[in-house]
């Protein structure tokens, strides 16, 4: 049963993260959810001091907070002249020591490990579960992320117009009176959800891998957005099975190497894909070339 | 009296508190194809932007057939400049043509077979119906901006925004595009259009805006597109073209 949650789980992180690391691909963005999952730690440690609890729920709530101010002060940033990579950097290293200063002033006699907090172990999923009137209704990692999921999928599908234009062209969107902003925030928002109830359970490497692998390696395979959506969440979720798979034959890291059977298919993509592949890029080259001289 | 399709009062645009644009007053009369060149960072783009809201005015009012433009969308089209979007995304020709009935769906409303007989349409019109299952990375510069204009068409507008449609396009695109300007105009239809190539200007368009920071001249091109008020508007930058020009106004 354990084998099935940890899969479970790890499917649920990377469909979710697949879904909205498509956008940010096509955003140029893709390092937004390494900064989100840094940058919240000051939210987690806020939400704890402010609640005295361990109590998920605020962490989350504190977390996605800090996750849109990252997202707000990059933007903030960039609008104001700093290069956007620059930006990125900036706000998630500072807000992250931040947090390290309040872990280190505040919760010194509490056991609030950075490890625990942060750095979530997929392994432990299936022993963290919830009870609803006294049944047990399974890890609470799956749930927390399958909602999270369930919503990404409500949004993006009602709304999947007007993030495709904003990812687009915005001029045009807002031009039409789309609220770029709006769906700008919606998006940041999405992926401040779906990483915040992942990573307290699955670790961070994870999350910011599925966030941008999958989508990637989509984006190799197709000239649809829809379908490049579909691939990435396939991508992803495939990643996560062999990658159980994988680590139990090695008895190594999970998530660990759930990530490098990703990073695997990726460059199996850049290789091989029929559309943008290196190889076939090649070959119709020196075919060409042999067309040429004949 | 009719309103006229834009009219705008005392516009003034900065970036980063340098002024752009300085007391932009003018009213475009309907059906006119209205060209608009001026130097390089005279504010061309920019005033098309602060019109349809895109970057942030210090002042000014804009109002389009009469009201303000929030409430006009569906009577504007717009062509951004090419260079403004990626086409690498994964979309094709057709799919983009339809972002242009957007506007027209509201919120929830997904484009469906209607919008799709009209993008076929339009990439007729602009005749790119051959490459509408195309991705859009494997178009040629003109045919991109075809692409563009035909989203422009589907957004069935009254009055058009075109950022440089002609910068970077083949002569068969550059005719394509002179082609429709006149179409739209025999509809009735309002085009103002960035534009750079001063040879063209008497060929191309009804009416002329020179600008430089602020509004130069505003009329009819017999009127406007003088020596001396291209002399005014691009000061010494001129003299480089002085030779072409002079007898491009002379053939004229």
């Amino acid at each position: 049963m354990s084998t099935f949650w940890i899969i479970l789980t790890g499917a649920l992180v990377a469909a979710s993260c697949g879904i909205v690391g498509c956008f940010l691909v096509l955003r140029k963005m893709a390092m937004i959810g390494d900064a989100i999952s840094h940058s919240v730690l000051p939210g987690i440690v806020i939400a704890f001091l402010l609640s005295g609890s361990r109590d998920s729920l605020f962490m989350l709530l504190g977390a996605a907070a800090l996750g849109l101010v990252t997202v707000f002060l990059i933007q903030w940033l960039h609008r104001s002249g700093v290069q956007s990579d620059a930006s990125i950097g900036v706000v998630f290293t500072a807000l992250f020591a931040v947090g390290v200063i309040l872990v280190s002033l505040y919760t010194r006699d509490i056991d609030l490990d950075l490890d625990c907090v942060l750095y979530g172990e997929i392994a432990y999923v299936p022993w963290n579960t919830i009870e609803i009137g006294g049944t047990d209704i399974g890890p609470k990692a799956v749930w927390g992320i399958g909602l999270a999921l369930l919503l990404i999928v409500l949004i993006v599908g009602a709304f999947f117009k007007q993030f495709k234009l904003c990812a687009f062209d915005p001029a045009l969107a807002a031009a039409v009176g789309i609220p770029v902003a709006l769906f700008h925030y919606l998006l940041m928002g999405l992926v401040s959800v779906s990483t915040v109830a992942s990573f307290e359970s699955v670790g961070a490497i994870l999350v910011v891998g599925m966030l941008v692998v999958p989508p990637a390696t989509a984006y190799l395979l197709t000239d649809s957005l829809s379908r490049m959506i579909g691939y990435s969440a396939l991508v992803g979720c495939g990643s996560a099975v062999a990658g159980y798979y994988v680590a139990r034959v090695l008895d190594a890291s999970i998530s660990g190497s759930m990530v490098c059977v990703a990073g695997a298919m990726f460059l199996l993509a850049l290789l091989l894909s029929p559309k943008h592949g290196v190889l076939v890029r090649q070959w119709k080259q020196r075919r060409f070339a042999r067309e040429r001289s004949a | 009296m009719k309103p006229s399709p834009l009219t705008i009062r005392n516009l003034s645009v900065a970036y980063r508190k340098k002024p752009v644009l300085r007391d932009i007053e003018f009213e475009a009369p309907e059906g006119k194809l209205i060209g608009i060149v001026g130097p390089n960072g005279a504010g061309k783009s920019t005033l098309i932007k602060a019109t349809l809201g895109l970057i942030p005015r210090l002042c000014g009012e804009v109002s389009i057939y009469g009201e303000p433009y929030a409430r006009q969308r569906r009577r504007v089209g717009y062509v951004p400049q090419r260079e403004s979007v990626d086409w690498d995304f994964p979309t094709n020709a057709l799919d983009v043509v339809m972002m242009g009935r957007y506007g027209h769906l509201g919120w929830f409303r997904r484009p469906g077979r209607k919008e799709r007989a009209i993008a076929m349409e339009c990439l007729d019109k602009v005749g790119m119906s051959a490459y509408a299952d195309r991705q859009i990375s494997q178009l040629s510069g003109g045919q991109q901006q075809r692409i563009f204009l035909a989203r422009a068409l589907a957004q069935d507008a009254d009055l058009y925004f075109m950022d440089e449609p002609f910068v970077g396009v083949d002569a068969a695109t550059e005719k394509a595009i002179v082609a429709l300007l006149g179409e739209l105009k025999e509809q009735g239809k309002t085009v103002l259009v960035v534009h750079h190539d001063l040879a063209t200007v008497e060929e191309y368009f009804d009416w002329l805006m020179l600008l430089n920071e602020t509004i130069v001249a505003f009329g009819p091109v017999e009127r406007t597109f003088t020596p001396e008020h291209l002399q005014t508007a691009y000061g010494g930058k001129l003299t480089l073209l002085g030779r072409d020009e002079r007898s491009a106004l002379i053939l004229g």
